[in-house]
Protein backbone atom coordinates (compact mmCIF):
# COMPACT_ATOMS: atom_id res chain seq x y z
CA UNK A 1 0.00 0.00 0.00
CA UNK A 2 2.57 2.65 1.09
CA UNK A 3 4.98 1.86 -1.67
CA UNK A 4 6.67 4.46 -4.54
CA UNK A 5 3.98 2.89 -7.09
CA UNK A 6 0.99 4.12 -4.72
CA UNK A 7 2.33 7.37 -5.12
CA UNK A 8 2.70 7.48 -8.86
CA UNK A 9 0.17 6.52 -9.56
CA UNK A 10 -1.84 9.36 -7.74
CA UNK A 11 0.27 11.81 -8.71
CA UNK A 12 -0.08 10.40 -12.76
CA UNK A 13 -3.89 10.84 -11.97
CA UNK A 14 -3.59 14.27 -11.00
CA UNK A 15 -1.69 15.24 -13.93
CA UNK A 16 -4.05 13.97 -16.07
CA UNK A 17 -6.93 15.54 -14.69
CA UNK A 18 -4.95 19.08 -14.76
CA UNK A 19 -4.24 18.27 -18.47
CA UNK A 20 -7.84 17.57 -19.18
CA UNK A 21 -8.92 20.93 -17.73
CA UNK A 22 -6.90 23.01 -19.41
CA UNK A 23 -7.58 21.48 -22.79
CA UNK A 24 -11.17 21.23 -22.23
CA UNK A 25 -11.98 24.36 -19.90
CA UNK A 26 -13.17 27.59 -21.44
CA UNK A 27 -12.37 30.38 -18.74
CA UNK A 28 -8.92 30.82 -18.40
CA UNK A 29 -8.96 30.81 -14.69
CA UNK A 30 -10.17 26.69 -14.49
CA UNK A 31 -7.15 26.87 -16.90
CA UNK A 32 -4.67 28.33 -14.25
CA UNK A 33 -6.39 25.49 -11.64
CA UNK A 34 -5.85 22.60 -14.01
CA UNK A 35 -2.01 24.10 -14.43
CA UNK A 36 -1.72 24.30 -10.26
CA UNK A 37 -3.06 20.34 -10.70
CA UNK A 38 -0.31 19.65 -12.87
CA UNK A 39 2.53 21.36 -10.64
CA UNK A 40 1.57 19.84 -7.59
CA UNK A 41 1.48 16.32 -9.32
CA UNK A 42 5.07 17.25 -10.01
CA UNK A 43 5.64 17.87 -6.30
CA UNK A 44 4.38 14.98 -5.01
CA UNK A 45 6.51 13.28 -7.41
CA UNK A 46 10.00 14.96 -6.70
CA UNK A 47 8.30 14.19 -2.58
CA UNK A 48 7.39 10.61 -3.43
CA UNK A 49 11.27 10.00 -4.98
CA UNK A 50 12.84 11.88 -1.92
CA UNK A 51 11.02 9.51 0.23
CA UNK A 52 12.55 5.99 -1.27
CA UNK A 53 15.89 5.02 -2.58
CA UNK A 54 18.78 6.71 -0.85
CA UNK A 55 17.74 9.11 1.34
CA UNK A 56 18.49 12.62 -0.39
CA UNK A 57 16.18 15.67 0.24
CA UNK A 58 16.92 16.97 -3.07
CA UNK A 59 13.50 15.72 -4.36
CA UNK A 60 12.12 18.18 -1.12
CA UNK A 61 14.26 21.03 -2.23
CA UNK A 62 12.64 20.75 -6.16
CA UNK A 63 9.31 20.38 -4.44
CA UNK A 64 9.59 23.59 -2.46
CA UNK A 65 11.25 25.33 -5.69
CA UNK A 66 7.78 24.04 -7.73
CA UNK A 67 5.95 25.90 -4.97
CA UNK A 68 7.69 28.87 -5.37
CA UNK A 69 7.12 29.14 -8.99
CA UNK A 70 3.36 28.04 -8.72
CA UNK A 71 2.98 31.17 -6.78
CA UNK A 72 4.76 33.53 -9.07
CA UNK A 73 3.14 32.10 -12.22
CA UNK A 74 -0.60 32.72 -10.26
CA UNK A 75 -0.17 36.06 -9.48
CA UNK A 76 1.16 37.16 -12.92
CA UNK A 77 -1.67 34.97 -14.61
CA UNK A 78 -4.68 36.46 -12.56
CA UNK A 79 -3.18 40.23 -13.29
CA UNK A 80 -3.34 39.08 -17.39
CA UNK A 81 -6.56 37.69 -16.67
CA UNK A 82 -7.95 41.08 -15.30
CA UNK A 83 -6.81 43.08 -18.64
CA UNK A 84 -8.10 40.47 -20.84
CA UNK A 85 -11.53 40.34 -18.61
CA UNK A 86 -11.78 44.77 -19.31
CA UNK A 87 -10.37 44.31 -22.72
CA UNK A 88 -12.97 41.50 -23.84
CA UNK A 89 -15.77 41.58 -21.18
CA UNK A 90 -14.75 37.77 -20.20
CA UNK A 91 -12.23 35.67 -19.36
CA UNK A 92 -12.52 33.22 -21.94
CA UNK A 93 -9.57 31.67 -22.94
CA UNK A 94 -11.19 31.67 -26.47
CA UNK A 95 -11.63 35.41 -26.50
CA UNK A 96 -7.79 36.08 -26.41
CA UNK A 97 -7.58 36.17 -30.19
CA UNK A 98 -6.09 39.26 -30.46
CA UNK A 99 -2.30 40.42 -30.19
CA UNK A 100 -2.64 44.25 -30.36
CA UNK A 101 -5.30 46.65 -29.78
CA UNK B 1 -3.82 -0.74 13.54
CA UNK B 2 -2.50 -1.60 10.28
CA UNK B 3 -5.82 -1.65 9.01
CA UNK B 4 -6.70 1.37 10.46
CA UNK B 5 -3.63 3.22 9.03
CA UNK B 6 -4.46 1.77 5.80
CA UNK B 7 -8.01 2.96 5.81
CA UNK B 8 -6.83 6.35 6.61
CA UNK B 9 -4.34 6.53 3.93
CA UNK B 10 -6.95 5.11 1.50
CA UNK B 11 -9.46 8.09 2.93
CA UNK B 12 -6.45 10.95 1.87
CA UNK B 13 -5.94 9.19 -1.90
CA UNK B 14 -9.56 9.34 -2.63
CA UNK B 15 -10.10 12.50 -1.14
CA UNK B 16 -7.03 14.03 -3.50
CA UNK B 17 -7.85 12.15 -6.61
CA UNK B 18 -11.92 12.54 -6.70
CA UNK B 19 -11.70 16.75 -5.64
CA UNK B 20 -9.24 16.68 -8.79
CA UNK B 21 -12.05 15.29 -10.47
CA UNK B 22 -14.52 18.00 -9.31
CA UNK B 23 -12.39 20.67 -10.32
CA UNK B 24 -12.20 19.57 -13.46
CA UNK B 25 -15.67 18.03 -14.44
CA UNK B 26 -17.96 21.09 -12.40
CA UNK B 27 -20.16 23.27 -14.21
CA UNK B 28 -19.91 25.76 -11.91
CA UNK B 29 -16.69 27.72 -11.44
CA UNK B 30 -16.68 28.46 -8.05
CA UNK B 31 -17.41 25.08 -6.73
CA UNK B 32 -13.97 24.04 -8.74
CA UNK B 33 -11.87 26.24 -6.58
CA UNK B 34 -13.83 25.06 -2.95
CA UNK B 35 -12.64 21.64 -4.71
CA UNK B 36 -9.15 22.78 -5.04
CA UNK B 37 -9.02 23.24 -1.43
CA UNK B 38 -9.65 19.48 -1.00
CA UNK B 39 -7.15 18.50 -3.70
CA UNK B 40 -4.39 20.67 -2.06
CA UNK B 41 -5.14 19.27 1.86
CA UNK B 42 -5.04 15.99 0.08
CA UNK B 43 -1.28 16.50 -0.91
CA UNK B 44 -0.42 18.19 2.00
CA UNK B 45 -1.83 14.70 3.83
CA UNK B 46 0.41 12.93 0.93
CA UNK B 47 3.62 14.97 1.74
CA UNK B 48 2.27 13.91 5.51
CA UNK B 49 2.86 10.53 4.65
CA UNK B 50 6.27 11.05 2.79
CA UNK B 51 7.65 12.29 5.87
CA UNK B 52 8.11 15.47 4.32
CA UNK B 53 6.77 17.82 7.35
CA UNK B 54 8.28 21.22 6.57
CA UNK B 55 6.75 20.58 2.97
CA UNK B 56 3.42 19.67 4.35
CA UNK B 57 2.81 22.93 6.20
CA UNK B 58 4.49 25.20 3.50
CA UNK B 59 1.52 23.28 1.24
CA UNK B 60 -1.26 24.58 3.55
CA UNK B 61 0.29 28.05 3.87
CA UNK B 62 1.18 28.76 0.33
CA UNK B 63 -1.70 26.85 -2.24
CA UNK B 64 -4.45 26.92 0.29
CA UNK B 65 -3.30 30.49 1.84
CA UNK B 66 -2.07 32.56 -1.11
CA UNK B 67 -3.12 30.55 -4.17
CA UNK B 68 -6.37 29.54 -3.80
CA UNK B 69 -7.23 32.89 -2.14
CA UNK B 70 -6.12 34.49 -5.69
CA UNK B 71 -8.27 32.42 -7.30
CA UNK B 72 -11.15 32.51 -5.70
CA UNK B 73 -10.52 36.70 -6.51
CA UNK B 74 -9.56 36.02 -10.01
CA UNK B 75 -13.41 34.27 -10.18
CA UNK B 76 -14.89 36.61 -8.94
CA UNK B 77 -13.28 39.76 -10.60
CA UNK B 78 -13.34 38.30 -14.04
CA UNK B 79 -17.01 37.63 -14.02
CA UNK B 80 -20.66 39.28 -14.15
CA UNK B 81 -21.55 38.51 -10.56
CA UNK B 82 -25.03 38.03 -10.40
CA UNK B 83 -26.08 34.68 -8.16
CA UNK B 84 -22.92 32.43 -6.70
CA UNK B 85 -23.47 30.44 -10.04
CA UNK B 86 -20.96 31.09 -12.43
CA UNK B 87 -21.03 28.69 -15.10
CA UNK B 88 -17.86 27.56 -16.80
CA UNK B 89 -18.77 25.30 -19.67
CA UNK B 90 -16.50 22.41 -20.81
CA UNK B 91 -15.86 22.15 -24.77
CA UNK B 92 -14.13 19.21 -26.75
CA UNK B 93 -14.66 17.00 -23.86
CA UNK B 94 -14.22 14.16 -25.84
CA UNK B 95 -11.78 15.08 -28.52
CA UNK B 96 -9.90 15.98 -25.26
CA UNK B 97 -10.16 12.34 -24.17
CA UNK B 98 -8.18 10.64 -26.90
CA UNK B 99 -4.78 12.25 -26.34
CA UNK B 100 -5.29 12.16 -22.57
CA UNK B 101 -6.28 8.84 -21.83
CA UNK B 102 -3.29 7.50 -25.03
CA UNK B 103 -0.95 10.20 -22.28
CA UNK B 104 -2.60 7.76 -19.30
CA UNK B 105 -1.71 4.76 -20.78
CA UNK B 106 1.34 5.36 -21.29
CA UNK B 107 2.29 6.69 -17.96
CA UNK B 108 0.07 4.13 -16.17
CA UNK B 109 1.92 0.97 -18.19
CA UNK B 110 5.57 2.61 -17.46
CA UNK B 111 4.99 3.28 -13.40
CA UNK B 112 2.99 -0.06 -12.93
CA UNK B 113 6.15 -1.94 -15.18
CA UNK B 114 9.13 -0.61 -13.74
CA UNK B 115 11.39 -2.29 -10.88
CA UNK B 116 11.09 0.67 -8.86
CA UNK B 117 13.30 0.82 -5.64
CA UNK B 118 10.91 1.09 -2.79
CA UNK B 119 13.45 1.17 0.32
CA UNK B 120 12.31 3.76 2.82
CA UNK B 121 14.43 6.24 3.92
CA UNK B 122 14.16 6.71 7.85
CA UNK B 123 11.78 9.41 9.01
CA UNK B 124 13.25 12.71 10.77
CA UNK B 125 12.61 15.85 10.90
CA UNK B 126 13.37 17.63 7.83
CA UNK B 127 13.20 21.34 8.46
CA UNK B 128 16.71 21.91 9.72
CA UNK B 129 18.09 19.99 6.85
CA UNK B 130 16.12 21.54 3.94
CA UNK B 131 17.14 25.08 5.78
CA UNK B 132 21.23 23.57 5.41
CA UNK B 133 20.63 22.21 1.35
CA UNK B 134 18.82 25.22 0.73
CA UNK B 135 21.80 27.87 1.70
CA UNK B 136 24.74 25.30 0.49
CA UNK B 137 24.01 23.49 -2.23
CA UNK B 138 20.75 25.27 -3.68
CA UNK B 139 21.73 28.60 -2.65
CA UNK B 140 22.15 30.37 -6.42
CA UNK B 141 18.84 28.67 -6.93
CA UNK B 142 17.27 29.98 -4.03
CA UNK B 143 18.20 33.76 -4.73
CA UNK B 144 17.26 33.55 -8.22
CA UNK B 145 13.83 32.38 -6.92
CA UNK B 146 13.88 35.31 -4.57
CA UNK B 147 14.15 37.25 -7.65
CA UNK B 148 11.86 36.19 -9.42
CA UNK B 149 8.98 36.40 -6.85
CA UNK B 150 10.17 40.00 -6.71
CA UNK B 151 9.45 40.17 -10.37
CA UNK B 152 6.56 38.51 -10.28
CA UNK B 153 5.36 40.86 -7.31
CA UNK B 154 6.39 44.06 -9.31
CA UNK B 155 5.66 42.99 -13.01
CA UNK B 156 1.60 41.81 -11.72
CA UNK B 157 1.09 45.24 -9.76
CA UNK B 158 1.83 46.44 -13.28
CA UNK B 159 -0.34 45.03 -15.13
CA UNK B 160 -3.07 44.94 -12.79
CA UNK B 161 -3.33 48.54 -12.63
CA UNK B 162 -5.55 50.17 -15.22
CA UNK B 163 -3.74 53.19 -17.40
CA UNK B 164 -5.10 55.48 -18.84
CA UNK B 165 -4.33 56.00 -23.25
CA UNK B 166 -2.30 58.57 -22.46
CA UNK B 167 -0.79 57.86 -19.01
CA UNK B 168 1.30 54.59 -21.11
Amino acid sequence: MNNLTTYLAISAALFLLGVLAMMTRKSAVSVLMGVELVLNAGGLNFVAFSRFGNGSLNGQAAALFIMIIAAAEAAVALAIFLNLYRLKASAEVDKADTLQW
Amino acid sequence: MEILQNIVFVFFVLLTVISAGVVVFHKRIIYSAFALLFTFFGVAALYVYLAADFLAASQVLIYVGGILTLIIFGVFLTAKITTLEIPDETHQRYIALIPVALLGVGLFWMIFSAPWDSTLRSVEPTTKPLGKLLLTEYLVPFEVASMLLLAALIGAMRLARFYKKEEV
